[in-house]
């Protein structure tokens, strides 16, 4: 089946989210739309899969024009999707989730729960998934769960399947698993539409590739194209993909955890004794698939768990069990994983935000009334400082672009005197540029002798920045090495394998 | 450096730890302290005699007397055991079986029944068919919950759906003389008040609490006024609606205490029979229930295989109030007799402690509703002979209920996108 856009156009107000763009895609290609965080891909294919109504342009089949109210038009018409997100309910059985929307009655409208198992066993056995059509979604790794949608894609005979960044959840070895499914895909005749901003896997797996940017179209490329070649292409001026970053020179023990256990709302034990400790200079990168444990550990750190066992200590002194208010005091920093959510106050100024942890006294408060003119003074010189582009100091941090609210997160917290300095997924969503500029400054707090943590998924970022590397897998650590390990090594270690010559800590061994 | 060739991970969720609470071994401790109290230091004497069938029964089972002060001591020692059994269950194992939790509820009420009716007797088919009738509009009201939570609605307007139920069917039912038509018309205004919240927590995305508290409020308000201007001027035309009669079904009546109890019932009770299990067959077993369950689970994903959320949510959340209207019509057909002021009082929202209570599951809280009509039918049983003052007794549904809610309940998980708005981007 042969897809075509035809100057497909979106608009939110004032945003142009989609500027004429056109694309074809030949039946059995993997088409890559490859473009930065923000420059319309996802909005493109929300627009082809019905879920938003474009303003301008048509959508063909087979030279057909399209009209899709709905997903469910644009299923019907042939085109299925696997979201960034999974769009699977996690209480229901994966048969209850590939039947869904098109359920098969029986007497007295009775499901067809049996029917719809074999189906998911006949799909699962021609692609060599193994997946238990019974397991409830919400227990399956996430890997499986990308299996399931895309049974669920194929249950309703897609022959146009659109991945929108599939790989962001993954470990290297179910990227490299995907592939090969997307390859065999395409060879039984289906075409793929294949999102992404990660250059490798593109270069790995596209037949084509389109390139956008901001909204457009900037040009297409073949898979021989160099990384430097497609990163230029997709950031419009040439960029340096490796960070620059002399030797580290470790000092002291700074921060020791030693069997570090936590256990969440769900009784679930989250982080499951981990011990390891950083010293002052040097970056400990903590690798490793969302929701091994990472996110508690971060939190642990900062005094944000309740139910914590073991022993965290700082400079020698416990900070284990203290308020966020003293962990703080202590002199950690923090940059939160999700900016938006825990680390702005999107309502509030960019002055206000970047006093928002300082609240407790002078300078910026005396006799409990706002300083204002210190506070716009140091908000002022911060704006400078870390090349924050915005219109002044009273703008809402709510209005500032990703890599700006970013800055704003990382002027607040590295402007107090540390001790530690913890950077959770810091690059999340960033465009290159201030992908750079937050890389840039990690290192140098690295290099002004303090003591820091990147937690990051992002393996590129982990090899990037790290001194050493230390992979969580199940809330265990499955062993730490030097920031030189290849790819591959980590790779195996993020799925819980541990490499010889490691002990792992915790639940971590498989 | 090597790494492990062989892989073998083993797929498996993360591993769970058993906190071991305490809380329930010390709950049962101080009821048992209390039992101690009570029927051993406040005992009293006598006997108290169960009457197991009445007199025009077929099959006579002779009544039981059961001597207070002996019993009460019996009863305490038992209780202490079992609080022991408790603790020793959660140092070993971490948890208390629910079979204990069961066992001692039980003794603790007969026992709480045998001193507090001492020295009399206790009807026990009389209470029991008390109970099925005052949880008639509790278990209306709870599936009217169930599905509109389980849609991802909040429905704390079952209050203003059973009392429009109520004034609407005793209306109708007078005017026409038929109270079918009366059931009829109080499904809906059910339906007319869902329409409120739907329409408001639906389409303009408005607080779905905030929203149903203005409604119950609208409706007291509402149906205050038409009493007082309407009804009042002509009692006997508007508001003397004829009643549900009880219905006998043969041989199934006479079964010692259960006949009674569940077969010598009106009809809109044995409408429970049927609703009951309709609607968990068909939450649980059909393309209805599984849509309706995923929208309230994750609108965005029934959003993208076809589901249309809104409309599933808006005629969901009407039929809720189709059924929880029902429940308002037992109280003037069923029951009463006639409609006054705010007679529902406060069961809506204690059908809505029965929905939590039974973990949005239509028979879970059906039986929640049977435990809080249970505890509402002891206050009257208890009234005379009870030496604790009226008034407590009076509270003892509530009481019943917080318990309920807040002590045995403990973490549950709801429908996941209920009381969300569901804004489509």
């Amino acid at each position: 089946m042969k897809l075509e856009l035809r100057g497909i156009t979106k608009r939110f107000g004032a945003l142009i989210a989609n500027d004429h763009i056109d694309l074809v895609v030949e039946p059995g290609e993997i088409h890559c739309l490859l473009g930065e965080n923000g420059a319309g891909k996802s909005t493109l294919m929300n627009v082809l899969y019905g879920l938003y109504q474009a303003d301008d342009g048509e959508i063909l089949i087979d030279d057909v024009e399209q009209h899709f109210a709905g997903p469910g038009d644009a299923m019907k018409a042939g085109i299925g999707m696997v979201h960034q997100h999974f769009m699977l309910i996690p209480v229901f059985t994966v048969a209850e989730n590939v039947m869904l929307g098109h359920e098969e009655t029986k007497f007295g409208g009775r499901l067809d729960l049996a029917g719809a198992r074999a189906k998911v066993r006949e799909i699962s056995e021609r692609f060599g998934f193994s997946v238990d059509p019974d397991a409830l979604v919400e227990d399956l790794p996430v890997g499986v769960q990308q299996r399931v949608e895309i049974i669920k894609a194929l249950s309703r005979d897609a022959k146009v399947l659109v991945f929108d960044e599939p790989t962001a959840v993954l470990t290297p070895q179910e990227t490299d698993e995907l592939i090969v499914i997307m390859k065999q895909l395409r060879d039984a005749g289906t075409s793929i539409v294949f999102i992404t901003h990660k250059l490798r896997e593109v270069r790995e797996v596209a037949d084509r590739i389109t390139i956008i940017r901001l909204g457009k179209v900037v040009g297409e490329a073949e898979p021989t194209a160099t990384n430097a070649e497609l990163a230029s292409l997709m950031v419009g001026r040439a960029v340096d993909l490796t960070v620059d970053k002399g030797p580290e020179k470790p000092g002291a023990e700074a921060l020791v955890v030693s069997n570090l256990s936590v256990i969440d709302a769900r009784n679930q034990l989250v982080v499951n004794a981990v011990s390891f400790e950083v010293r002052a200079g040097e970056i400990l990168a903590i690798a490793g698939v969302q929701g091994n444990g990472q996110t508690e550990l971060t939190e642990a750190l900062l005094g944000l768990q309740h139910r914590v066992t073991g022993e965290i200590t700082l400079d020698g002194k416990s900070i284990r069990n203290r308020s966020v208010r003293e962990v703080l005091d202590a002199g950690v920093g923090f940059i939160p994983e999700d900016r938006q959510e825990d680390g702005l106050v999107a309502e509030f100024t960019i002055a206000e935000n970047l006093m928002l942890d300082r609240s407790t006294g002078a300078p910026f408060i005396r006799g409990g009334a706002l300083q204002r003119g210190f506070i716009a003074e140091f908000a002022e010189k911060k704006i400078g400082e870390f090349d924050i582009r915005a219109q002044g100091i009273d703008t809402l941090v709510g209005k500032l672009s990703g890599g700006n609210q970013q800055k704003v997160v990382l002027a607040r917290e590295l402007s107090r005197d540390l001790r530690l300095f913890v950077a959770a997924q810091p690059t999340r969503g960033l465009d290159v540029g201030s992908i750079e500029f937050v890389h840039t400054r990690i290192v140098q707090t690295r290099d002004s002798g303090i003591p820091v943590i990147v937690v990051s998924t992002e393996l590129d970022e982990v090899v990037a920045l790290a001194d050493r590397i230390a992979v969580m897998y199940r809330g265990g650590i499955v062993g730490i090495v030097p920031g030189d390990t290849p790819r591959e090594t980590l790779g195996l270690m993020m799925a819980g394998e541990v490499p010889a010559g490691e002990t792992s800590q915790g639940g971590a061994a498989a | 450096m090597t790494v492990v060739a062989e892989r073998n991970i083993v797929v498996a969720g993360p591993t769970t730890v058993v906190i071991k609470s305490w809380k329930i071994p010390i709950i049962l401790g101080a009821f048992a302290l209390l039992a101690l109290v009570l029927f051993v230091i406040l005992g009293r004497n006598g006997t108290t005699t169960f009457i197991l069938a009445e007199p025009t029964d077929f099959l006579q089972v002779a009544p039981i007397g059961i001597p207070v002060r002996a019993s009460g001591i019996v009863a305490t020692v038992l209780l202490a055991a079992f609080a022991v059994l408790g603790a020793w269950f959660v140092r070993s194992r971490g948890r208390v079986p629910l079979w204990i939790d069961i066992l001692f509820g039980f003794v603790f009420l007969v026992e709480f029944l045998t001193w507090a009716a001492a020295p009399a007797s206790v009807q026990v088919p009389g209470m029991l068919l008390q109970t099925i009738a005052l949880s008639v509009p509790l278990i209306f009201g709870a599936l009217g919950g169930v599905i509109s939570e389980r849609v991802g609605v909040v429905n704390i307007a079952i209050e203003g759906q059973l009392l429009a139920g109520a004034f609407v069917s005793a209306m109708i039912a007078s005017i026409t003389h038929q109270p079918l038509l009366g059931l009829i018309g109080a499904m809906v205004a059910g339906v007319l008040v869902s329409f409120i919240l739907a329409a408001f927590s639906i389409k303009y995305l408005v607080d779905q609490v905030i929203v149903g508290v203005v409604i119950n409020v609208f409706i007291v308000g509402l149906t205050n006024f038409l009493y007082s201007t309407v009804l009042s001027e002509s009692p006997e035309l508007l508001n003397s609606p004829p009643r549900f009669e009880a219905i006998d079904i043969p041989v199934l009546s006479q079964i010692p205490v259960i006949g009674p109890t569940f077969f010598r019932q009106s009809l809109i009770v044995y409408l429970v029979y049927v609703a009951v299990p309709l609607v968990w067959f068909g939450l649980f077993h059909t393309r209805w229930g599984l849509r309706l369950r995923a929208v309230g689970e994750h609108p965005q994903a029934a959003d993208t295989v076809g589901i249309n959320v809104t409309r599933t949510r808006f005629w969901n959340v009407s039929l809720a109030g189709a059924i929880a209207g029902l429940g308002g019509a037992f109280f003037t057909l069923g029951s009463v007799g006639a409609f006054s002021r705010e007679m529902t009082g406060g069961q809506g929202y204690i059908a809505l402690a029965a929905v939590i209570f039974g973990r949005w599951d239509p028979i879970r809280a059906t039986v929640a509703a049977l435990l809080f009509g249970f505890a509402n039918e002891l206050q009257y049983v208890l009234q005379d002979t009870s030496p604790i003052p009226s008034e407590f007794m009076l509270m003892l549904p509530y009481v019943v209920t917080i318990l309920a809610v807040a002590g045995l309940v403990g973490q549950v998980r709801g429908p996941a996108a209920s009381g969300k708005p569901y804004i489509k981007s």
